[in-house]
């Protein structure tokens, strides 16, 4: 079973879902990323997701090991989507199973905050009056290093 | 020869998904600093460096055959 995915068709949520099902689970939560219509009263029209999808896989793995480490017990499964997509369209589903609640829901915020630092999946906002690639909505971080560093990416 | 993906509006302003160049005994900032100049990439400082599909810091140096890819700041999720 590949528990982390990118996928260039509509996500099936269940699917994601079934993937982190266990005896030992006492709760499941389910993160769903979807396509929003108003940005800063800016009006969208659609989005195009494009991903370096063998590592944004890697990534991923390597975000589902950071939470198998730090929440005992868990078990995570994530898909993106690339390609197109149209308002309220779903980009992301994020599943993950833990023994007790608390833990589940902690653990799936992480991941798509992880998501958004170091998995290389990348949005172009398509408008009525253009276009644009958006990275970290404001430009503001830089990598003075070429990397991450272990203090951006420990939130 | 190495590989060199771009993406986003990297991909764009280069016009091509990826380069073939030689690269190797060339430091991650040397092959950043040399397109940068030839494509007049913007915003390099965002930009992070992956070699075979992980994060490398601007001092790693280039071997033979790495594949090389420019990360600019993600917006997935």
């Amino acid at each position: 079973m590949k528990f982390y995915e990118i996928s260039k068709e509509p996500i099936h949520i269940q699917s994601v879902i079934d993937k982190v099902v266990q005896r030992e689970a006492g709760a499941i939560t389910t993160f769903i990323g979807t396509v929003r219509e108003l940005t800063h009263g800016k009006k969208t029209l659609f989005l195009i997701y494009e991903a370096y999808e063998a590592m944004a896989v890697k990534k991923l793995e390597q975000i589902g090991q950071e939470i198998e480490e730090r929440w005992g017990g868990s078990r995570v499964a994530i898909t993106h989507r690339v390609g197109r997509l149209d308002i309220t369209d779903i980009a992301v589903v994020i599943a993950v199973s833990t023994p007790h609640r608390a833990d589940a829901y902690e653990a799936n915020r992480y991941a798509i905050e992880r998501i958004k630092e170091i998995v290389p999946i990348w949005k172009k906002e398509h408008w009525e009056d253009g276009e644009e690639w958006i990275g970290n909505q404001l430009e503001t971080v830089a990598y003075p290093s070429g990397k991450p560093e272990a203090g951006d990416v420990d939130e | 020869m190495n590989k060199v993906l771009f993406f986003a509006h990297l991909r764009d302003v280069v016009g091509e998904e990826f380069l073939m160049v030689e690269a190797a005994g060339k430091t991650v900032a040397e092959l950043k600093a040399e397109l940068a100049g030839k494509y007049d990439l913007p915003r390099l400082e965002t930009v992070m460096t992956a070699i075979n599909e992980e994060f490398a810091s601007n001092d790693e140096v280039i071997k033979d055959g790495d594949e090389i890819a420019f990360i600019p700041p993600v917006s997935g999720g």
